[in-house]
């Protein structure tokens, strides 16, 4: 079970790749799919293996995605590749 | 509210114009400055420096003039009265924070005392040819407020109105001296404290909530909070929509420069500070300011033993003009005769507002002493005819 | 969209103004990156944000000021610093925070840095270095490394470019240190650290700018530049000031330069003063009056 998930504000992202990139992890892709601005916004290829450590949010430069923990013991029952 | 008497220094002194200068900014409330030397302005600051930190101020020093006019603004978002003190070259390397002042609406006073230029000129030899530089020195439009003190006792007085004016208006305003004005010795009577009156800061009204840091008032000058009290101030040199924030289109920049200007010309009869005598009667009437308004004095008595029929008119506050007062005098008058030491730079005002009604005579002098008595004479002479 | 993701939320995002997001930064600037690691610094200390001000020049950098829900001043080009210094000597209580590029804060601006590093005013300087002048066009910088191709150097600059840390060193800053938009973690803990610390702070972030100084030199995209910094990257905190100078395609030397102890301006204005100086508490109008109702 993954320790932690992202939330992404896909309209905010400019696809720049650094999330991607520096995901210790290697959670994200950058989708296929455009947001309203043009842009490939990132999403979980590995949710199981995200530890929700920041590490995207810290790097993000449009403030689009970023990363948490769930709380001790109480994982998400629907996952966090939404 | 009245002076802090904490900071005036009531009784009858014998002292020049920068001495006065700067206790006058101490009267109005003014602990902080800004400046680097120059001369003949330097004596304001040096006085400053000493009395400053005895009411808990400070002078800094910086290290230039673009320094200095921009450490003064941030005093005042932190929320002190604050001014600076320079002379040409030091008012030239200025211009772009007078501007910076006028759209960010930040209430300070810029002292130039004003020498013989252009460029290092006659540093220690009065001129008044900033005249213009203090209308429109800065890019854009933008207007200011700009006063001419003629003697010690003034330069004490009217640094107060200087404040007093700023803090109103929420505008930079132009004290401008000159070198003659600021380095004469004259008796100065300094008031008690309750008998000097000082405009408080505007300070905002509404909590941070409700509150919009250029929101224009009933009289189209907006309120102002400072740093560190919640407000959470935005400032910028930019064009700006009421809340500060960056908005540059045709539509905001209309609306803010209008009201720039808007906020000094609705307020036309308060900024008409002059000093006029003998206006009825008179066929020629003299137009001056500053310093050269004592030499045209002595010209008129000059002309009055004569027997011609002359008026003085004395500009204190030139920028705004007072554009009815020219407007209302020239139909009445053979000439309006306009000595300045510069080559002809407010004469342009007064034409401009004259319109042909009457003659303008201008009285040009470069500057490095002050007319003598008998060129006004012979330029009042003239119009007399 | 999971349940969880509609309770939790960006601490960051307390630290932006809302409305202003999106930035007018292009995608893959570093800019918005170093905000991230300045607000987690920020929010890590839990430093009273009421008393904290941030003071930007003109440029792609002066502009996080605006971004920032703080007392934000964008001023003009280069003046940040003088800014900032009437700022804090007129409210002593301010955390005041200068936030702006290489060209406005070393070149336009380079003489108020240095005297505010020597008279070390407590301020905490942050210098996005993208190495151009990227706000008006992609023009040579004083920081342009090397024989770098700019929109003003067309056939490559040939101009020696500035060591800033060696500079604020030698000026008198008491706490010099430089990262890239890299590396985020170092940069925080550095960030907190100078937070803490009083006098005049100086901290260098190397920055991409893909739209210029990347495309210019044909150094691949915003990301390119960033695995660049990883690998060029050499940490050596207390490393000697006059060994940081940046070369292209030479080693980054980051980490913590400088951290000594000086006192700033404040201080020793207050003990060349001594009893010249009067503390200047607010009149207290109603105090004779209400002594006289109670006797
Ligand atoms: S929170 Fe950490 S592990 Fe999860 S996607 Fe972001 S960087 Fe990867
Ligand atoms: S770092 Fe931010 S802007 Fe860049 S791709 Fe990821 S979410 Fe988008
Ligand atoms: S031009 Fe360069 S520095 Fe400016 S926003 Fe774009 S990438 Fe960033």
């Amino acid at each position: 079970m993954p320790k932690g998930s992202v939330a992404i504000t896909a309209e905010r992202c400019k696809g720049c790749g650094f999330c991607v990139e520096f995901c210790p992890t290697h959670v994200l892709e950058l989708a296929s799919a455009f947001n309203a601005k043009g842009y490939h916004p990132p999403h979980m290829i590995n949710a199981e293996k995200c530890s929700g450590c920041n590490l995207c949010g810290m790097y993000c430069p449009d403030f689009a995605i970023f990363g948490y923990r769930f709380p001790d013991g109480k994982q998400s029952e629907k996952g966090g590749d939404a | 509210m009245h002076a802090d008497p904490r900071c005036v220094l009531t009784g009858t002194h014998f002292i020049n114009g920068d001495a006065a200068c700067c206790e006058g900014a101490l009267a109005a409330g003014a602990r902080f400055a800004a400046g680097y030397p120059i001369t003949p302005s330097t004596e304001i600051v040096e006085r400053f420096a000493a009395r400053a930190p005895k009411v808990g101020g400070l002078f800094i020093q910086m290290e230039d003039e673009l320094a200095s006019s921009i450490a003064l603004q941030g005093m005042v978002w932190a929320g002190q009265k604050s001014f600076t003190v320079t002379s040409g070259p030091g008012y030239s390397l200025m211009m772009e924070h007078i501007g910076f002042a006028a759209i960010t609406e930040t209430p300070c006073v810029f002292v130039d005392v004003q020498r013989g230029g252009p460029s290092t000129g006659l540093p220690t030899l009065p001129a008044q040819g900033d005249m213009m530089q203090a209308r429109f020195g800065s890019h854009g439009d933008y207007l200011t407020i700009a006063l001419c003190p003629n003697s010690p006792q003034e330069c004490f007085d009217l640094t107060i109105k200087a404040f007093n004016l700023a803090e109103k208006f929420r505008v930079p305003v132009m004290f401008m001296m000159d070198e003659c004005v600021g380095h004469m010795t004259e008796k100065v009577v300094i008031p008690a404290a309750d008998q000097i009156e000082v405009q408080p800061r505007r300070h905002a009204s509404k909590p941070p909530s409700e509150f919009k840091l250029f929101e224009p008032g009933p009289d189209l000058v907006p309120e102002m909070a400072h740093a560190g009290e919640g407000y959470k101030v935005y400032v910028t040199g930019l064009t700006h929509d009421k809340r500060g924030y960056p908005l540059m289109n045709p539509q905001s920049q209309r609306e803010l420069v209008t009201r720039l200007f808007d906020k000094i010309r609705r307020a036309a009869d308060e900024l008409t500070i002059i000093e006029a005598e003998g206006l009825d009667d008179a066929d020629v009437v003299v137009v001056s300011y500053g310093i050269t308004s004592r030499v045209a004095q002595r010209a008129i008595q000059m002309a009055r033993d004569k027997g011609l029929k002359v008026g003085k008119l004395r500009l204190i506050c030139v920028w705004p003009f007072p554009e009815k007062v020219i407007r209302d005098l020239a139909p009445k008058v053979k000439a309006l005769v306009v000595p300045e030491l510069n080559m002809g730079q407010v004469v342009l005002e007064v034409e401009r507002c004259a319109s042909g009604q009457c003659r303008v005579i201008s009285v040009p002098h470069p500057g490095g002493t002050v007319h003598k008595p008998a060129e006004i004479l012979a330029a009042i002479e003239r119009g007399a005819r | 969209m999971s349940s969880v993701e509609l309770h939790v939320h960006n601490p960051v995002e307390d630290l932006l103004r809302q409305d202003r997001i999106p930035t007018i930064w292009c995608p893959g600037c570093g800019i918005g990156t170093t905000v991230n690691s300045f607000a987690h610094a920020l929010l890590g200390l839990g430093i009273d944000l009421k008393k904290t001000s941030i003071v930007s020049g003109i440029g792609c950098s002066g502009r996080v000021s605006g971004y920032m829900n703080l007392d934000s001043f964008h001023t003009t080009h280069g003046r940040a610093i003088p800014f900032a210094t009437g700022l804090k000597l007129a409210n002593p209580e301010l955390n005041v925070i200068v936030y702006s590029g290489d060209g406005d804060l070393t070149s336009i601006g380079g003489n108020h840095l240095i005297h505010a590093a020597r008279r070390n005013i407590d301020l905490m300087v942050v210098c996005v270095n993208n190495m151009i002048y990227a706000m008006t066009g992609g023009q040579a910088a004083a920081t342009t490394p090397g024989t770098s191709m700019s929109t003003t150097t067309p056939y490559g600059a040939f101009e020696p470019e500035l060591n800033m840390p060696q500079l604020v060193d030698a000026a008198g800053a008491c706490f010099v240190a430089r990262w890239t938009a890299f590396h985020v973690k170092q940069l925080e803990r550095t960030m907190a650290k100078a937070l803490n610390k009083k006098g005049f702070r100086f901290i260098e972030v190397l920055s991409p700018c893909p739209t210029y100084y990347q495309r210019k030199n044909n150094l691949g995209d915003a990301l390119a530049a960033m695995v660049d910094y990883k690998k060029r990257s050499k940490i050596k905190n207390g490393c000697n000031t006059w060994e940081t100078a940046l070369l292209p395609g030479g080693d980054i030397i980051v980490g913590e330069f400088v951290d000594r102890e000086r006192e700033d301006y404040l201080t020793l204005m207050r003990r060349q003063l001594g009893s010249n100086y009067t503390e200047f508490p607010p009149q207290a109008e109603e105090e004779a009056e209400r002594c006289c109702s109670e006797c």
